[in-house]
């Protein structure tokens, strides 16, 4: 098989509410639970910013999304409904894997910026095994890759993972930038290159623990 | 206790009392076991009736007719029936031919390995034991040391027990997590939850103490090595990594003395030619001197073999020399894991020791060095897993203001073309996670696809576990690239995979539950069950019975509640009907017939369905008027 790329979550018109599979009454299409019954409710087709009450917009206050995913968590997670019926306790499996997904999302700038992308009806430049024609950019990583390889002691790597940080969080301030005023091709450009240097990021701490293990 | 309790949506009331039966926690561990009960927040391990040892050893005797020893007095066998005394039985759990061959000579007993041709055709191939005479799969060995803890427990607690908390290394792979259920199963034992054992310990200290912060559980046992980055916050527990290696723990100790000793006696002129039951009988005197070497720095020990009797002096310092590499290869995992979260051991408030094997000088000081600072050990390293999952049993069955976020402990994915993983999912994603990838066919026509799945890290799939293949059938003929397949991962609370398949233009699809190839299949489980389990169907009934019960209470509950909210839209028809109706659902929910409280709960329905399109009508009404809804009422 060849990969296609991450399937994608399109957001269409919602009805206001839908039938509660448990007191059969009228419930409030985004409700996580039946206000007349209590029920827990299907996940439902929320985006990602909606389900944490957010703005669409990159500039996002990790640390305060991530309150808001525990105490949705508290309510949601399968360990709440050990006792509950086997439908409720699928419910809660979805949403809570529901949350998990789209705290995931929010989390990482790469996975944000290509969600606001395709929220935005911009189809994102592919993910890792896909070719990136930007010679500039590829220049780059080669000279990152080569760099990472002849850093052969714990304290060179270590300046290699600070510097890449460092481009990293400069280079998440410009795709802020980008998506900010629309300009979705400038955005895509510079999410591939914060993909290269949160993976080189990565593989340089790899290369430090395996420095450390011999 | 409150007289009156404000829940949470969904932290609907606690069952009702007969509802609620007893949960424990086990603590299935490859050289001991532990069962614990946790009351008001306060677990406490279960003792043998003379209120003597709370450790079970997980080692199973079979004699010839009798039926399976567990425990203390199978090990006492060792020594005269080695061949039908199995122990460390959990470094199988969902193994196959590849892995056993790697461990199958550390293994103090004789392993059938499974055919290459059975292999290949796809089929669970499940290692199984020579055992005196008996044929056994690690499945069954677990479940009869689940069967004598859980007959510990009711002897204990004067009650029937029926629910568990199991724990296992958080670093089970797939495999090895179904075939502790399934093993649970066959022993009578419904699994509230599985568990990570480094996420009990840290359940068993973070109630304790109240902490907040991040901490780090490093768990050395017989057999496995654990490690696990957990943060607490505001009553959540959170893994943040987690990593380790399923074959490394104080046996291999075990055996590097073991080792010298033989060395030893080489040296002096003997050469031993160990079979199976010199081998157990070597390790067992080799564990007396890591164990006395704990507390001593040297120690003296006869070895008699095969006619010849040596004497040794072992001490701490040569031992130390022994085990350093497999203690600094703990030491390179824990620091890869803290690399992977990101953190600095400096940010690590706390370790926890959890093991038989962190009692050993060098561990604890390799620890602490890397950590600069003293673990915590309050708690018993033998009790402190078993305890923890008797607390998440409680917190299961009877409510908790704590929450156990887990993590996936390996990545999980599929094999691409030229035998390239894919992942679908990342390690230390936080579950339940469902994740879904497309793919396209690569010839024109195609009409099946070949679904692999694979866990681990590696980039190549021989380098990772098999844990099933399936093929997606039926597909339409298209040309090449253009067929939409959507395969879909969904790992539930239990870390358990379910894989599905679609093709997205016409909706053809598949699932399976992963099965691993390694695990035991449909067929031979309900065999197994049937021979081994006189009570199985009735425990199915009454599991039925009480899900049914369940499901109606639920029911009733939420039409009440209906009525109550909109008492406005009820006619007096509706009312009595609804009412006549609930009053024969609970009639029969007190009786034991399953089939009438379904029938009597569809009766409820159909009774209360005008008053619930009256319900949907008046609400669509009011968005029609344009009306904002929150403002009725
Ligand atoms: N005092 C001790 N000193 C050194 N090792 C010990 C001591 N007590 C127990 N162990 C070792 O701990 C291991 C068992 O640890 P345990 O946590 O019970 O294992 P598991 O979790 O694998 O069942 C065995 O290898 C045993 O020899
Ligand atoms: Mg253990
Ligand atoms: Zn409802």
């Amino acid at each position: 098989m060849s990969n296609t790329g991450t399937s994608e979550t399109r957001t269409a018109e919602q009805p206001q509410h839908k039938v509660c599979w448990s007191c059969k009454g009228p419930v409030e299409a985004s409700a996580l639970f039946c206000d007349t019954c209590n029920a827990i409710q299907p996940p439902g087709q929320l985006d990602h910013f909606t389900r944490f009450g957010l703005e669409r917009t990159f500039l996002i206050d990790v640390d305060a999304i991530e309150a808001t995913y525990l105490k949705q968590q508290q309510l949601l997670h399968p360990d709440r409904f050990a006792s509950k019926s086997a439908r409720e306790q699928a419910l809660s499996s979805q949403q809570a894997a529901t949350l998990n997904g789209a705290f995931e999302t929010l989390k990482n700038p790469v996975a944000r910026a290509e969600y606001l992308m395709r929220l935005a009806g911009h189809e994102p430049e592919g993910g890792e095994g896909h070719t990136v024609n930007d010679p500039a950019l590829l220049m780059e990583a080669m000279e990152m890759r080569e760099a990472l390889h002849d850093a052969d002691d714990r304290n060179a790597v270590d300046a290699m993972i600070k510097d890449t940080r460092k481009a990293a969080r400069a280079c998440e301030k410009d795709v802020a930038e980008a998506l900010e005023q629309n300009a979705y091709d400038r955005a895509k450009k510079l999410t591939t290159r914060l993909r290269y240097l949160m993976k080189m990021t990565e593989e340089a701490r790899a290369k430090k623990s395996r420095l450390a293990a011999a | 206790m409150a007289l009156l309790k404000i829940h949470e949506p969904g932290q609907t009331p606690l069952p009702h009392e007969d509802e609620r039966q007893l949960a424990v926690g086990i603590d299935l561990g490859t050289t001991n076991s532990v069962v614990a009960i946790s009351n008001d927040e306060k677990p406490e391990v279960l003792r043998d009736t003379s209120g003597g040892n709370a450790i079970v050893p997980s080692v199973v005797y079979y004699g010839a007719d009798d039926d399976p020893v567990v425990g203390e007095a199978a090990r006492d066998q060792i020594n005269d029936n080695a061949d039908r005394v199995v122990s460390s039985v959990k470094r199988l759990m969902g193994r196959g031919i590849a892995d056993v061959k790697s461990i199958a000579g550390t293994l103090p007993y004789h392993v059938e390995v499974p055919t290459e041709d059975a292999e290949k055709s796809g089929e669970p191939m499940m290692v199984r034991l020579n055992v005196g005479d008996r044929v056994l799969t690690p499945v069954e060995v677990s479940a009869d040391i689940l069967r004598a803890l859980r007959a510990r427990a009711e002897e204990s607690l004067g009650k029937p027990v029926e629910k568990a908390v199991i724990t296992v290394p958080a670093y089970f792979d797939d495999g090895a997590r179904t075939a502790t259920k399934d093993a649970a199963r066959l022993a009578g034992i419904e699994v509230l939850r599985l568990v990570n054992e480094p996420t009990a310990a840290a359940l068993a200290y973070g109630l304790d103490n109240g902490a907040e912060g991040l901490y780090a559980v490093y768990d050395l046992g017989g057999g496995t090595f654990d490690i696990s980055l957990l943060k607490m916050q505001k009553g959540v527990f959170q893994v943040k990594a987690t990593g380790g290696d399923a074959a490394l723990g104080g046996d291999d100790f075990d055996h590097a003395i073991a080792e010298h000793l033989l060395a030893e006696r080489k040296s002096g002129g003997t050469t031993d030619d160990l079979d199976a039951s010199d081998a157990k009988r070597l390790l067992k005197t080799a564990r007396k001197v890591k164990e006395a070497l704990t507390d001593a720095d040297s120690t003296e020990i006869t070895v008699s073999l095969g006619g010849s009797e040596t004497t040794h002096t072992v001490t701490r310092a040569e031992f130390d020399a022994m085990i350093a590499k497999l203690v600094s290869r703990t030491i390179a995992i824990t620091e890869q894991v803290l690399d992977d979260a990101d953190i600095l051991a400096d940010d690590v408030k706390g370790v926890v020791l959890v093991g038989g094997s962190t009692r050993v000088p060098a561990v604890r000081r390799a620890v602490a060095d890397l950590f600069e600072q003293d673990p915590l050990s309050d708690i018993d390293p033998d009790e402190v897993v078993a305890l923890g999952a008797a607390l998440q049993a409680e917190a299961l069955t009877g409510g908790s203001d704590n929450l156990l976020l887990d993590v996936t402990p390996l990545s999980l994915g599929l094999e691409t073309m030229g035998g390239i993983v894919e992942k679908v999912i990342d390690r230390n994603t936080p579950i339940p996670v469902a994740k879904a990838q497309e793919f396209t066919t690569y010839q024109d026509g195609q009409s099946a696809m070949m679904i692999h799945v694979v866990q681990g890290e590696r980039e190549m799939v021989d380098q990772c576990r098999s844990l099933a293949r399936f093929a997606l059938t039926g597909i339409p003929s298209m040309a090449a690239g253009a067929a939409r397949i959507k395969v879909t991962f969904n790992v539930d609370a239990d870390g358990l995979l379910t894989v599905s398949a679609r093709e997205e233009t016409t909706g053809t699809e598949q699932e399976v539950a992963v099965k691993p190839t390694y695990g035991i299949n449909e067929l031979d489980m309900a065999n197994m069950l049937r021979e081994s389990m006189v009570h199985a169907r009735e425990d199915m009934e009454m599991r039925l019975l009480t899900e049914a019960r369940v499901e109606a209470r639920r029911n009733v509950l939420a039409v009440q509640a209906a009525m109550n909210a909109d008492r406005a839209l009820l006619t007096s028809e509706d009312e009595d009907n609804i009412a006549g109706a609930i009053a024969k659902l609970e009639a029969a929910m007190s009786g034991e017939d399953r089939d009438l409280i379904n029938e009597q709960a569809e009766a409820l329905e159909d009774a209360s369905r005008p008053f619930a399109e009256a319900r949907m009508d008046a609400r669509i009404r009011q968005a029609l008027a344009g009306r904002n809804v929150d403002q009725v009422n």
